[in-house]
Order: structure tokens, then C-alpha cells, then sequence
């Protein structure tokens, strides 16, 4: 018995062993939903360890859907239907299962040894563990199997369609068009014709199975969204991050350079700018950390649009190498995408708890102009910004993404690039237009304060610099006091002025009221959804998203004084609260979270509905 | 890269040098603009890096563009110059510690690569700018600040590192002949790849003396042994003694009665087996200190590859197209 049903949105969850093609399968459930007019928002969730041992807890892959008619602006906070492959996917995932919520369990996975792997001493398909949810047992493994008796691939092969038959099942539960998934296929296999029948009658027979199966009491239709006309794509934070900079160096007219180190997770960004040579990048994956930073440095002494790209331990090595270029004032994009710390820490769980060390975390007094972006599509304007700014003022750039919206991905609305993200005036000299007589490269913009850029090649202009402090005229070496209190002042002054080349802040609500929300970073969505649900239900409460963190935008301050109550949401202790509270003597209370996990919008709701209620 | 016409004063930046009085590092540098001027590269293609130390200040005295940046990491700030634009000619300025014990890890993969450049180290054996503590290229035993009781650590050899690190040339040469620098400093910026030339320098002030059995210009001719291509190795006052081979070991032998010129060994630049023997014996006054060009090998420069990496690209995809970019792969249409 089946009705159809229409929902506003649901969150799938698919889990398995690494091996078992997870991401693959999330990854085509949410493309199809996007080409059928929803919006979305992904997130993988996948174990540090390469390949743990099959079977195991620690072996889990993971990833979850959040696919919706109206906008949808995370990954989701519970779970509508979880697939789980096997017991250990089962145990690993429970915990995010909404109750009444179903779960798709494949049973030729709950074997003696599969269980003991998992450590369930008792199945939990008989134990009566699951009764609070709506349990599908199906036969994944032996079906898919069983569907491919005639394709002429090995067993081996066979077994491993069984991600399909898992994707076919949910495609009938959510209504979805098998078409997207098809064509993918077709193209990706396209020398492989068995491979091709074999992924495709895997796909149907779960749809199949879905459709026959008694078990099934509803499925559901998610409506087209409501989303802006125009052409779109789904992107992913690290992928938007190497194509900003690439734009960014195309309107720039200049090379662009990247000196990195493989790090978790940030090296997508470094393994997408590789591929790109047609727009002339120059990847060098460095030695070391430090050795990424500074052949940036040196490739931004030479002239190219540079950046090195890291994670918070590679931020920690490349500490001495940012105050050098700092002391340079040379353009450099710094992009951290950050992961939970210290030290190692959680290399595949997010955090945002990287901030005091990009504001303040250099010997000296060291300022440098930090942003944030907010949101995976949003990372692409975020490193065209941090590029442009970095150009404009000589000054180096940090980047803050974290792991949640990097690896994230969503739907993007390709911007038209014959009218945005324009050209990007820089300051490297034209040996044309100056005197060479009069010119001095420690002769700065009056606006910016910038120095002029001048690169090795060009004559008659040969100079000298250090990371020693610098006469403020001559650019020569000087131990002398009031110089360098002079330099000290002049370079925070060049990151105070950034303040005049960016957007003053926007508002979402009211531009007073009982409570300010202020968040920063990959927290952008969650606290977006959770102030509009609480708006709609008439509450005083609005929310300010900064991307500029230093300098931040003029009008915050003001912004800030004209709400009763700010609380700040941030995955760390306290950090942009400390600031905040510091910089304009307000007194802004934190709800922080530490657990590698983004924050939930019912969490977030509940919790600035309790601060709206106290008095 | 046309030539230019220098003599060495053109060369020379307006800054006062400050190094201490009787300082090697001053026929360093002096040899280092000689060579410029033999090479006749135009200095506004020239940048010289630096470290952290004393050598590393060399920079600051050189007309032309230079960057003196953070300890031991010059080869990594180089390396980034050099492919950003390959058209420079890259000099990277460092010393036993800058170079060997905080930046050994870029110095060995500056080795490997081979992005055309110069790696200059200016061998000490001392800790000169913090004044006096033992080096990774000081001799075990050694006495110092650090070490009232002797250093424990055993000593880097650097022709060693660089070879094992697939240097493609290497040579030495002594503060106290600015002739031979000069000379093997010229070869190095002439070798398409990274060159590493180990210069022996007296520090008067916390090592003193430290090279001169080998280096002091009154004996030198009987501890050092020049070698040059394709010539019998041939050393001493009276070029009265050579090396040759015995078994698989070098060995100082006397021309005269029971050996010939024809006895000796002949240097071959491109022998890399000999190179490591050579810097392996080099231990005065047992066997002499061999200077000059040891090893050079032809290979493609790392950089050269880049650029070429990118040609390949472009001809078979055509020039980056930005709109194009953003429409690869799947995209959709909201109406």
C-alpha cells in the first residue's frame, strides 16, 4: 500500500564502509534533486583513517543530503532516512536519526562477524532497539547480485553496484528521475559498456524492490523550490575557493601562484588549481609548510597574484613566514580552511576556532586584513574579495573557510562574469608612467597608505628589503625607536583603511531590536534559518553575518549599540565574542560548541528563544 | 638576457658593509660581483635571498634586487621567484646554520629539483651573529658557548648532502683565493640548474683560523688541490704531487721515479662516484682539500618543465576560458 505524499524538505543520510561508494551515491542524490528543481545542501562526513578496516566503526563513510523546496541553507540537523550498508554504518548513525524516522538497512551486511566488528552483541534488527523507527530491511547485496546474474562482469564487480540498488531504493521513496543518474553513468563508463549495464540494472532493481516492497507506507515528493531564475551548478567551498583566485588573477592580468602543502582539509584547493594550467597556474607543492608560504612569498616578490593555502597546524608553521611578508607588504592570500584543534586535533571535523590566530597569532605587532566566507558557493566571492584586497592594499590576506563548507556543496548560481567580478586594479608600477628620478618604492598611495609594487626585472629600480625593520622614507635597514614605532603605526593604519574599500555591514531584520544575533563564517546558515523562523513567529531578532573580521565594515559598531541583547554562535570557546566585547565594550554572550560538529538550527532556535525570554 | 657592461663598482648597493674587519665575507662578496660582471647579466634580472646570519646580510651590499628574508628559508623564497619568473638570475646567500641545520630540509629539495640557481653557502663552522655556538659543520669536540664540554653532534659534510640530494653541480671553493671563487662562482651561474658552491669562510671573531690548514695562502698550494676538467690532478708547491687511484681508494702520491703524470687521475665533472670520493677524502693534511668544479650533470631544469607543463596544456585545451569554466561539468536552468 503507497501514497505520495509532498513535503517541504528531507534529509538523507547515506553510511557505509569507505570502500563502499557512499559519496558517490550522496553526491548523485543530490545532483539529480538539483537538476529537478530543488535546493540542497550537502555534507561528507568521512573518517580520517584512508581505509579503516572494513566493517568497523571507525571505517564509516558518510554522506548526507538536506534537499528542500524552499531555499535551503544547510546540510540539515536530523536525519529523515538513513541507508545504512552495513552494522557499523547502523551504530555510527543511529544517534542522527529523527525518531519515526526510517532506516534503510542492508541485511546481507548483518552477518555474525559484521555485527561483532560493529560491536553488537545482539543484532539490533531483533533485539527491539530500533522500534522507535521505521525499519526497511532489505536484501542489498544478494538483490544487486541476483539483478546482475546476466551482466557479463565478476562477482567482485557485482558486489560493488550495490551503492546503485541503495540509490534506486531512495529515488523511489523520494520520487526522483532516474535520468541524471543514467547519463552519468553512460558518460563515465562510456568504454565500458558491461560496467554501464551492470551500475544501470543495479539502479532499477532497487527502484524496483522500493516500489514492491510492503514494507513502505508512504513516499514522498519534494516540490520544486522557490529559487532565483538564472543558471546553476553545484559547487563545493574548495572548488569555489581555487576559482575565485583564478578570477581574481584573470582581472588582475597577473599569474597566479600557489605554493601549498598537502593538508587535510584544504588540499582539494591545491589539487583544483593543478588541473588548471590553461589559465596558466602555477602549483608547487612544497616541501614543507613553510616552504608553501614562502615560495608564495617569492613568487609574490616576482610579480604573480600568490597564495599558499592550509589548515590550522600549516597555519602554525607558516607564522614566521606571514610576519615576513607583512614586514614586505607584499599582496599574498592566505586561505586557512580550518578543522577542529589543537594540534592535530580533528583533521575532518570543522571548527571555527582559528580566528585569534589569524587576527593576532604573529611575534611583533603584525596586523593583517582577515576574512571569512560563509557559505560553500560563497567561498568563490570570498577569494575573489581577499585577492582584491590584497592587490589593492599590499597587505596579506587570510582566508577563513572551515571543513563544513569546503567539503560541503550546493547549488550556485553562476554569476555572469561579463558584469561581476570585474577587473582588479593592482599596484605594480608601469615603467611608462613614473619618473624615475622621483620614484621611490617606499613612496605610498595616499588613500591606502599601499607601497607600490616593484618586481626583480625591472631596471634602474633595484632595491633592497627585509624582514628588519625598514626606514619609513628610504625602505634601508633602521634600529632607530621612533621609526619603528612609526612603521608599527603605519601598518595597522594600512589594515585600518581596508575599512574604506569594503561594503559597509548588512542586517537580516530590523536594524534594532531585543536580540542580535552575530555570527561568522561556515555558521552562516544555521543561524540565518533560525533567526527567520523566529522572526516569523514575531520575535525582535536579527542577524548580522560578517565577512570582514579585520578590519570589520565601519558601521558595526552602531549596528551592535542598537540591539538590547547580542549573543554570538561560534564553533570554538568564545573568540569573535572576545573581540567584539573588547573592540566596542559591549557585552555579547557566547553559545559555543566544540564538538567537530556544526551547530543545528533547532539548537539555535531554542537557544536565542531562551535569551529572548530572559530578562 | 643581453649582455650588460658592469665593472665591479656598479654592483655595489650604497650601504655601508658592516661586517666585522678581516671577515671572509667581504672577498665573498667581491667575488660574487666579479663573477656577475664576468657573466654580464643585467642587474635588474639579478635577486639575490638570503637568510638569517651573518653571510645572509650580503643582500643589502649588492646593486641589485634583493631580498633578505627568514632564517634558513631562502631556498623556499628563492624557488618561488625563480618559477614566477623564469627569466631572473637567482642567488640564494646562506651559511652552515642558516642553510644546513634550521633550512636543511629546503636545501636538500632545492637540490633535488634543480630550478636554475645559486646556492652560496659561506661555511664557517660557528654560529657567528649569536655570537659563538658550535654549527652543524663544527667538528665533534668542539668548545663553545653552548658546549663548555665539547659538542656531541657529528659534522655535516655539505658536498655530501648536496650530492645525495642530486645536486647537479657542486664546488668549493676558499675566502682566502677570490681568483678560484671567482672563477667557480661564474661556472655556477653559467650551469643551467642549482648550483651549490660551498665556500670555506673564516669567522675572525668566534672561529678564527678554523680552515687555515688548508686555507692559509702560505701553505694552500700543498693542502688544496684545484681541480679542473679533463686534467691530471695535480697538486703542490712544486706540482710535484698528485692523485691517483688504488683500488677503490684515492690516494696522494709523488711524481717522480714510481709515478708519472700519467699515473694520475684525470678529473671528470661528470663522474659522480668521483665527486663523492673527492669530497669524502678532502681531509688536510692527510689528503688534500679539493677545490673547484667537483661535479656538474646536464639535466632539465625544474622550471623549464613548469613552463613547459603549461604550453602542452594550452595547446591542447587553448587559453583558460573563464566562462566556460563555470559552465563545465553539470549545470541547470530555473526559469
Amino acid at each position: 500500500m503507497t501514497s505520495s505524499n509532498s513535503i517541504d524538505s528531507v534529509v538523507i543520510r547515506f553510511a557505509g564502509d569507505s570502500g563502499d561508494g557512499m559519496q558517490l551515491t550522496g553526491t548523485q542524490f543530490s545532483n539529480t534533486s538539483a537538476v529537478m528543481g530543488n535546493d540542497i545542501a550537502t555534507f561528507p562526513d568521512y573518517p580520517s583513517e584512508i581505509r579503516a578496516p572494513s566493517g568497523t566503526i571507525a571505517g564509516v563513510s558518510g554522506f548526507q543530503v538536506h534537499i528542500g523546496a524552499t531555499e535551503i541553507f544547510t546540510p540539515g540537523d536530523e536525519v529523515d532516512m538513513l541507508v545504512a550498508m552495513n552494522p557499523a554504518a547502523l551504530k555510527a548513525n543511529l544517534h542522527a536519526v529523527k525518531p519515526s524516522g526510517y532506516i534503510v538497512v542492508n541485511i546481507d551486511a548483518f552477518t555474525e562477524k559484521n555485527l561483532e566488528k560493529a560491536k553488537y552483541a545482539v543484532s539490533p534488527l531483533e533485539d527491539g532497539s530500533l522500534q522507535n523507527y521505521r525499519v526497511i530491511q532489505a536484501p542489498i547485496t544478494s538483490q544487486t547480485i541476483e539483478a546482475l546474474k546476466e551482466v557479463a562482469v565478476d562477482s567482485k564487480t557485482k558486489d560493488r553496484c550495490k551503492n546503485f540498488y541503495a540509490l534506486g531504493m531512495t529515488y523511489y521513496f523520494y520520487s526522483r528521475s532516474n535520468d541524471t543518474t543514467i547519463k552519468w553513468i553512460e558518460q563515465k563508463f562510456k568504454n565500458k559498456p558491461d560496467i554501464i549495464k551492470a551500475n544501470i540494472a543495479a539502479l532499477k532493481a532497487g527502484e524496483c524492490f522500493a516500489e514492491n516492497t510492503e514494507t513502505v507506507i508512504s513516499t514522498y515528493t519534494v516540490p520544486v523550490a522557490k529559487i532565483p531564475t538564472g543558471d546553476y551548478r553545484q559547487i563545493d567551498g574548495n572548488t569555489a575557493t581555487a576559482w575565485g583566485l583564478i578570477r581574481a588573477a584573470e582581472m588582475a592580468k597577473l599569474p597566479l601562484f600557489l605554493g601549498s602543502y598537502p593538508i587535510t582539509p584544504a588540499t582539494d584547493i591545491l589539487h583544483e588549481l593543478a588541473k588548471h594550467k590553461e589559465f596558466g597556474v602555477k602549483t608547487f607543492q612544497a616541501e614543507d609548510e613553510i616552504a608553501g608560504i614562502c615560495s608564495a612569498i617569492g613568487a609574490a616578490c616576482a610579480g604573480s597574484l600568490a597564495v599558499t593555502t592550509s589548515s590550522g597546524p600549516g597555519m602554525a608553521l607558516k607564522t614566521e613566514a606571514i610576519g615576513l611578508a607583512i614586514s614586505y607588504e607584499l599582496p599574498l592570500v592566505i586561505v586557512n580552511v580550518q578543522r577542529g584543534g589543537p594540534s592535530t586535533g580533528l583533521p575532518t571535523k570543522t571548527e571555527q576556532s582559528d580566528l585569534f590566530q589569524a587576527i593576532w597569532g604573529r611575534n611583533g605587532e603584525a596586523p593583517l586584513v582577515v576574512i571569512a566566507a560563509s557559505r560553500p558557493n560563497d567561498c568563490f566571492a570570498s577569494a575573489y574579495e581577499a585577492a582584491r584586497i590584497a592587490l589593492q592594499h599590499m597587505i596579506p590576506v587570510i582566508l577563513l573557510t572551515d571543513g563544513y563548507i569546503a567539503n560541503g556543496a550546493e547549488p550556485w548560481k553562476i554569476p555572469d562574469v561579463s558584469t561581476q567580478f570585474g577587473p582588479i586594479q593592482h599596484r605594480m608600477i608601469d615603467l611608462e608612467k613614473i619618473d624615475k628620478a622621483t620614484f621611490h618604492y617606499m613612496n605610498r598611495d595616499e588613500k591606502t597608505l599601499a607601497r607600490p609594487w616593484v618586481v626583480p626585472g625591472m631596471p634602474g629600480l633595484e632595491f633592497r628589503m627585509g624582514g628588519l625593520e625598514k626606514d619609513i622614507k628610504t625602505g634601508c635597514v633602521s634600529t632607530d625607536p621612533r621609526n619603528h614605532e612609526l612603521m608599527c603605526h603605519l601598518r595597522q593604519k594600512k589594515v585600518d583603511l581596508v575599512a574604506e574599500n569594503i561594503p559597509l555591514q548588512t542586517l537580516e531584520g530590523a536594524d534594532s531590536g531585543d536580540l542580535l544575533v552575530v555570527s561568522w563564517g561556515g555558521t552562516y546558515g544555521s543561524c540565518y534559518m533560525a533567526v527567520k523562523k523566529l522572526q516569523a513567529e514575531g520575535k525582535k531578532i536579527s542577524h548580522m553575518h560578517l565577512k570582514y573580521l579585520n578590519p570589520m565594515p565601519k558601521n558595526v559598531e552602531t549596528i551592535l549599540k542598537n540591539f538590547n541583547k547580542i549573543i554570538i554562535p561560534e564553533l570554538n570557546l568564545g573568540q569573535l565574542k572576545t573581540v567584539i566585547n573588547a573592540k566596542f565594550g559591549v557585552k555579547a554572550k557566547g553559545y559555543n560548541k566544540v564538538q567537530g560538529l556544526p551547530f543545528k538550527i533547532s539548537e539555535l532556535v531554542e537557544v536565542f528563544n531562551q535569551e529572548l525570554i530572559k530578562e | 638576457m643581453s649582455e650588460a657592461c658592469y665593472t665591479r663598482k656598479d654592483l655595489c648597493s650604497d650601504q655601508e658593509v658592516k661586517w666585522c674587519p678581516g671577515c671572509g665575507d667581504y672577498v665573498i662578496l667581491a667575488s660574487l660581483q666579479q663573477a656577475i660582471v664576468n657573466t654580464g647579466k643585467k642587474k635588474e634580472d639579478i635577486v639575490c635571498v638570503s637568510g638569517i646570519g651573518c653571510s645572509s646580510r650580503l643582500p643589502y651590499y649588492m646593486d641589485t634586487y634583493g631580498f633578505h628574508t627568514i632564517h634558513g628559508r631562502a631556498p623556499s623564497i628563492a624557488s618561488g621567484v625563480k618559477l614566477s619568473n623564469p627569466n631572473l638570475s637567482v642567488w640564494v646567500i646562506t651559511g652552515d646554520g642558516d642553510g644546513l641545520s634550521i633550512g636543511g630540509n629546503h636545501f636538500i629539495h632545492a637540490m633535488r629539483r634543480n630550478i636554475n640557481m645559486n646556492v652560496l653557502l659561506f661555511n664557517n663552522q660557528i654560529y657567528g651573529l649569536t655570537k659563538g655556538q658550535y654549527s652543524p659543520t663544527s667538528e665533534q669536540g668542539k668548545v663553545t658557548k653552548s658546549s663548555p664540554y665539547g659538542s656531541l653532534d657529528r659534522t655535516f659534510r655539505p658536498g655530501i648532502l648536496a650530492l645525495g640530494s642530486g645536486c647537479t653541480f657542486l664546488a668549493k671553493a676558499l675566502d682566502s683565493d677570490p681568483k678560484g671563487m671567482t672563477e667557480v662562482m661564474t661556472a655556477a651561474d653559467l650551469h643551467r640548474g642549482t648550483s651549490f658552491i660551498e665556500v670555506y669562510q673564516n669567522c675572525v671573531i668566534f672561529n678564527d683560523k678554523a680552515h687555515d690548514h688548508y686555507a692559509n695562502r702560505a701553505t694552500r698550494a700543498d693542502t688544496t688541490l684545484m681541480v679542473e676538467h679533463g686534467k691530471p690532478m695535480i697538486f703542490g708547491k712544486e706540482k710535484n704531487k698528485g692523485i691517483r687511484l688504488n683500488g677503490l681508494k684515492l690516494e696522494v702520491v709523488e711524481l717522480g721515479d714510481k709515478y708519472q703524470e700519467s699515473d694520475l687521475l684525470v678529473h671528470d665533472k661528470h663522474n659522480e662516484a668521483l665527486a663523492y670520493m673527492l669530497v669524502d677524502a678532502s681531509q688536510p693534511p692527510h689528503f688534500p682539500m679539493v677545490l673547484g668544479v667537483l661535479y656538474q650533470k646536464e639535466l632539465e631544469t625544474y622550471e623549464f618543465m613548469m613552463e613547459e607543463q603549461l604550453k602542452t596544456v594550452k595547446a591542447k585545451k587553448g587559453d583558460g576560458n573563464f566562462k566556460e569554466l563555470l559552465y563545465s561539468g553539470e549545470t541547470w536552468s530555473v526559469k
